[in-house]
């Protein structure tokens, strides 16, 4: 096996390894034990309200 | 998760946010943007009356549209972008800007030099003639000190952050500061004649000039355009909404799905040409795939609204906010469709893109930029509320419907530009020369830059607005449709 052929293999694999990465991603962001660390995470533009001011409309 | 909760308890009343350097960011975005939709809807006239140019070379179309567009695109919106995400990372981040105001103002004062060098570049006719990335190359490394400036300056604040998840509108903010950079040094590449000449050479040429320039210039649209935009959107739409976004899950996939398929896309700039087919055909892929991500965004930043539709009867501002998400998912569908090959055969080099372009820059970009003003003015200078909602509500009506004149008549000329380039005689030759199709759009033109000129009003009414604001004035009024029931609340 030449360089070039070896080039072209490590290449194609480059998809698979981002595909690879993504559906991790994926598999994380839904599996069911971390629903309440991101609903958690959800609320952090709440916290510290109170320096922050009220809402801005009424 | 102890220490920080007990961080966070003990905490907060110590942190300081530079606000001052994010009232300037304001400031300057809000007078920025009027200058670039006054450019705009100029050279809107010009193209309905082109003696508008009086014959003034520095004034002609061919000057004043990169004016315009890097007047709206990288001075508004940079200066809203550069704004809020310092605004949003001290405050999901619980930590004070990093380099304090010092490297603040050093990137703010950059920032406003690199628009002024670029501009008047322009008007001279100093210009590399590659599109979104006109300024020459002195002017492009003193963008990439300021930019990596800003990435120290951005990314040091996350990195000192007492909250231990980073909030995901910081994810899309980095995402926008690092791929700007990459895009920015990698198309602008160029050798100067000399140390003391303006003018350079692309190190590129040919296909792979045009490649790179699309790659840049695509992912200008992609990061810049989408995914800064959208750190704003999921900040600001759940915090005048007054609850958490829809589905933060939702929001780490579309966070890693926009990354992962945007920067494929550019291609769909070049169909037909001498790129070669498989590139094309992979970025007409790629652009299709991405229109799922985007769908996905909006139906989270809408659905945030879940059970509380009501808002957007009495509050304006949300209106804003949540037309953008709007605008955000009808330009995502319409840039798909128009990437598809046999579609953009039709709709490539005519009006139909330029309406394309605005219906995602007027509806999305400026919209939801308009909404985080309008929030973060009553905020920055401590303030009750805005000098006057009923302002803002006017503001939103005449924006609608200038944005909506735009991008009908865009479609319509621009339909009838492609159907009449591509028209042949029995004879088998071109029925229309080309002069006959520009006056055949003259009426379309003159709709095009009345709707700017509205676009534009609302903006003269949203400075008046904040300048009452930040005076201190409140406009005595009754609030916007009437009391809201806790029963029609709920419907």
């Amino acid at each position: 096996m030449d360089l070039m052929t070896l080039t072209e293999i490590v290449r194609s694999l480059w998809v698979v390894w981002l595909m690879g990465i993504f559906f991790a991603i994926i598999f994380w962001a839904l599996r069911p034990k971390n629903k309440k660390r991101f609903e958690d995470d959800a609320m952090i533009i709440f916290r510290n309200e109170k320096k922050d001011g009220g809402p801005s409309h009424g | 998760m102890t220490t920080a909760s007990l961080a966070s308890s003990a905490q907060p009343e110590t942190v300081e946010y530079y606000d001052g350097l994010i009232k300037k960011f304001v400031i300057a975005a809000s007078l920025w943007g009027l200058a670039g939709f006054l450019a705009g809807d100029y050279i809107a006239w010009q193209l309905a009356f082109p003696g508008l140019n009086w014959d003034l070379e520095w004034i002609s179309f061919g000057r004043l549209r990169p004016l315009h567009t890097s007047a709206v695109i990288f001075a508004f919106g940079g200066n809203i972008l550069i704004g809020t995400s310092f605004y949003i990372s001290q405050r999901t981040c619980r930590a004070s800007l990093f380099g304090g105001a010092g490297l603040g103002n050093f990137i703010f004062w950059g920032y406003q030099l690199f628009i002024v060098l670029a501009a008047t570049g322009y008007l001279m006719g100093i210009t590399q003639s590659k599109e979104y990335a006109e300024p020459e190359w002195y002017v492009d490394i003193w963008l990439t000190v300021v930019w990596v400036a800003y990435l120290v300056a951005f990314a040091g604040t996350l990195i000192k952050r007492k909250e231990p998840h980073i909030y995901v509108a910081n994810w899309f903010f980095l995402a926008f500061i690092i791929t700007i950079a990459m895009l920015h040094i990698v198309n602008n590449l160029a050798v100067p004649v000399s140390f003391t000449s303006a003018k350079s050479y692309i190190i590129w040429s040919g296909v792979q000039d045009a490649m790179t320039q699309w790659w840049y210039g695509h992912n200008a649209v992609g990061f810049f355009l989408t995914a800064g935009f959208l750190g704003m959107m999921y900040y600001f739409v759940p915090k005048q909404a007054e609850r958490p976004v829809y589905s933060y899950r939702l929001s780490v996939i579309h966070f890693w799905a926009i990354t992962f398929l945007y920067i494929w896309a550019g291609p769909h700039h070049l169909h037909y040409t001498a790129l070669p087919d498989w590139v094309q055909t992979l970025g007409m892929t790629f652009s299709i795939m991405l229109w799922m991500p985007s769908w996905g965004g909006m139906i989270n930043g809408l659905m945030t609204l879940s059970g509380a539709w009501h808002k957007l009867r009495t509050d304006p501002i949300l209106r804003f906010m949540i037309a953008s998400v709007g605008f955000y998912g009808m330009s995502t569908f319409e840039g798909p469709l128009m990437a598809i090959k046999v579609v953009n055969s039709l709709s490539h080099y005519t009006d139909w893109t330029i309406g394309h372009v605005h219906s995602g820059a007027l509806g999305w970009n400026a919209f939801i930029s308009f909404g985080a003003i309008y929030y973060l003015v009553p905020k920055l200078w401590k303030r009750e509320r805005l000098y006057s909602l009923k302002l803002v509500n006017m503001h939103f009506w005449i924006a609608t419907i200038g944005i909506v004149l735009y991008i009908t008549s865009m479609w319509v000329s621009g339909i009838m530009q492609g159907l009449m380039w591509r028209t042949y005689d029995s004879l088998g030759f071109l029925q229309y020369s080309f002069i006959e199709t520009v006056e055949a759009m003259h009426p379309y033109y003159i709709i095009r830059a009345t709707g700017g000129l509205l676009f534009l009003t609302g903006a003269v009414i949203m400075l008046y607005n904040i300048y009452r604001t930040i005076r201190g004035d409140l406009r005595d009024e009754a609030p916007i449709g009437g009391v809201v029931t806790a029963e029609e609340g709920a419907r």
